[in-house]
């Protein structure tokens, strides 16, 4: 048993353990704000006032909703499947979590502030037990792992959450969950080959699927090597814009988000798959849901908008977490701006989109993109 | 003995564990959700043999694209749990031990055999290699697949395809009929006018 500690590296879990609960504090802080933002914002559009009372301009409004989720009453319909029905959220939100593991959110190996002293501090506690922990975090990377295959981790653990709204709809035994999770993954299918297809001409501009790799290529020339405009020459481009745009559709679309929330249609649907989920189980579909809108985002920042790439990053590498909130927030900002903004499509409408218009755009802007990046890279 | 082995040892039994599951089970979706969790344990398997992306495939083929057809059908269809049918096929009762014992003879003797495994890969199989491999050693078999895959899809478009010419002939001949009996009541009308009128 002595060789299995000694082949366990403990600084490298415990460090990737706190980044990992850094960052899921952080990322479920961003989704709280986001339906606090999206109550907001539609407000403005729809000439409202919006939640305002709770804290200063209702900043407080998620706490606020949080604890009123809490303690709700938690009803289980009698006629579920009560297993599979409790498993469903779980299933929803825990590949939507996993997923944010690979993500660079800033530069590498980056001064971290009183760095030095926490770790020094650290080796003298671990010195007075008599143990040489040998912990150094003056100098961190901005991202909790990287793998060779980054982005195929990303799309296999999307294909996952589908699972739980499927499961959900079903195990729920209502007319409308089961018509609700059937649109919905009837639709994640579709949309889904649209999404991975898409994201190919990036693959054969950055050359890699390692997303820290794809970040660092897009450096340089004062952001006109990002992805979006044709990534390391600007002959790339008319590949690079069809792609985003085929990107940002499925997205919105994989997300189950306006205007192609089919699978919730309120007025033929009730609530869809989520119908009879109260509590802190409709809480956990919920934040599946945002979360999913920020995977998509981060991704469409990562690939297209050079990640945490800006002016000035290389001299001071804390800006490249700013930059990356900033160009995740534009698209989360695009979400509801949509909502706002545009109905809802009919099913037939959505489904003949998907396969006759953004599927075969994506195949041809794959073989766009080969022929230019054979011309030109 | 290090971690990974450990790791690669307990999903390798949860993998059994499923596997059972998918077989015992009588409700046909818990077989489906018992597959899938077999299909996501094998993708943990290869991640320990160091291939990152057989086991993305893995999961992104199988478990996502496959398995989610399987739960849309078995859920679609609403199918029933299974009722125990006692009176079909008794033989094979006794002839599914001995058939079993077999199996487990065959896997012990090969086991026995393999004195020397190879040292597992520690490069981590990475795409490059892979797509090297495919697209220059095996570049035949490969295309030869694919061209194969292709034919599996048209030949299904063709057997599900309903608009055959006769049946279009016929859908035709049913409007054209339905029209024709919509309007016959105003083509009366204006007939017998006419012949008034005459």
């Amino acid at each position: 048993m002595q060789s299995i500690f000694n082949s366990i590296d403990f600084p490298f879990i415990i460090g990737s353990l706190v980044k990992i609960a850094v960052f899921w504090i952080f990322i479920m802080l961003v989704v709280a704000y986001m339906v606090y933002a999206e109550r907001r914002v539609l407000a403005v559009i729809q000439n409202r006032l919006g939640p305002n009372r709770v804290g200063w301009q209702g900043l407080l409004q998620p706490f606020a909703d949080l604890i009123k989720f809490i303690f709700k009453e938690d009803i289980v319909p009698l006629a579920v499947n009560k297993a599979l029905y409790m498993m469903a959220p779980v299933i929803v939100l825990v590949p939507a979590m996993m997923v944010l593991i690979v993500y660079p959110f800033g530069p590498e190996n980056v001064p971290l502030p009183f760095g030095a002293q926490i770790s020094s501090f650290l080796n003298g506690i671990g010195t007075s037990l008599g143990v040489d922990l040998g912990i150094d975090i003056s100098r961190i990377n901005l991202y909790i792992t990287n793998f060779n295959i980054g982005l195929l981790y990303v799309f296999a653990l999307t294909s996952l959450g589908v699972y739980g709204i499927f499961i959900g709809g079903w195990a729920s035994n209502s007319k409308y969950s089961l018509m609700g999770g059937l649109r919905s993954s009837a639709q994640m299918i579709s949309y889904e080959l649209a999404l991975s297809l898409s994201v190919i001409a990036v693959l054969m501009m950055a050359g890699t699927l390692d997303l820290t790799e794809i970040v660092k290529g897009q450096s340089g020339w004062g952001g006109m090597r990002w992805n979006i405009f044709g990534g390391p020459t600007l002959a790339m481009m008319p590949a690079a814009v069809i792609a985003f745009m085929v990107y940002l559709v499925s997205a919105i679309a994989e997300t189950n988000r306006v205007p192609f929330d089919l699978p919730e249609a309120e007025t033929e649907l009730v609530a869809g798959f989520h119908t009879e989920y109260s509590s802190l189980k409709f809480a956990l579909f919920f934040m599946a849901e945002y979360v999913n809108m920020t995977t998509v985002s981060v991704l469409a920042t990562t690939l297209f908008l050079g990640g945490w790439q800006g002016p000035g990053v290389s001299s001071l590498p804390w800006l490249g977490p700013v930059y990356f909130l900033a160009k995740v927030f534009f698209f989360l900002f695009l979400y509801i701006w949509l909502r706002g903004t545009l109905p809802r499509f009919r099913y037939d409408q959505l489904m003949n989109f998907g396969w006759k218009v953004l599927l075969p755009t994506a195949l041809f802007n794959i073989i766009l993109a080969a022929v230019l990046g054979v011309l030109f890279l | 003995m290090e971690i990974v082995h450990i790791f690669f040892l307990a999903f390798a039994a949860l993998a059994v564990v499923a596997a059972f599951n998918v077989i015992l089970q009588r409700n046909p979706i818990y077989s489906a959700i018992a597959l899938i969790v077999v299909l996501c344990c094998l993708a943990v398997l290869f991640l320990t043999l160091y291939a990152p992306f057989i086991a993305a495939m893995q999961i992104i083929v199988y478990a996502g694209a496959i398995m989610v057809l399987f739960v849309f059908v078995i859920m679609l269809l609403n199918v029933r749990e299974e009722d125990a049918r006692t009176d079909r096929l008794k033989y094979l009762k006794f002839i599914a031990p001995v058939l079993f014992l077999m199996l487990v003879g065959q896997i012990a003797f090969f086991v026995s055999k393999v004195q020397n495994p190879p040292a597992p890969l520690q490069i981590p199989g990475s795409v490059e290699s892979l797509a090297e491999g495919l697209f220059t050693k095996y570049l035949v078999p490969f295309e030869a697949t694919s061209v194969l895959i292709l034919m599996a899809i048209v030949g299904a478009m063709l057997l599900a395809r309903k608009d055959k010419p006769e049946e279009i002939d016929r859908m035709e001949q049913a409007l054209i009929d339905a029209q024709a009996e919509q309007s016959s009541p105003a083509d009366k009308a204006e007939t017998s006018k006419e012949e008034v009128a005459a």
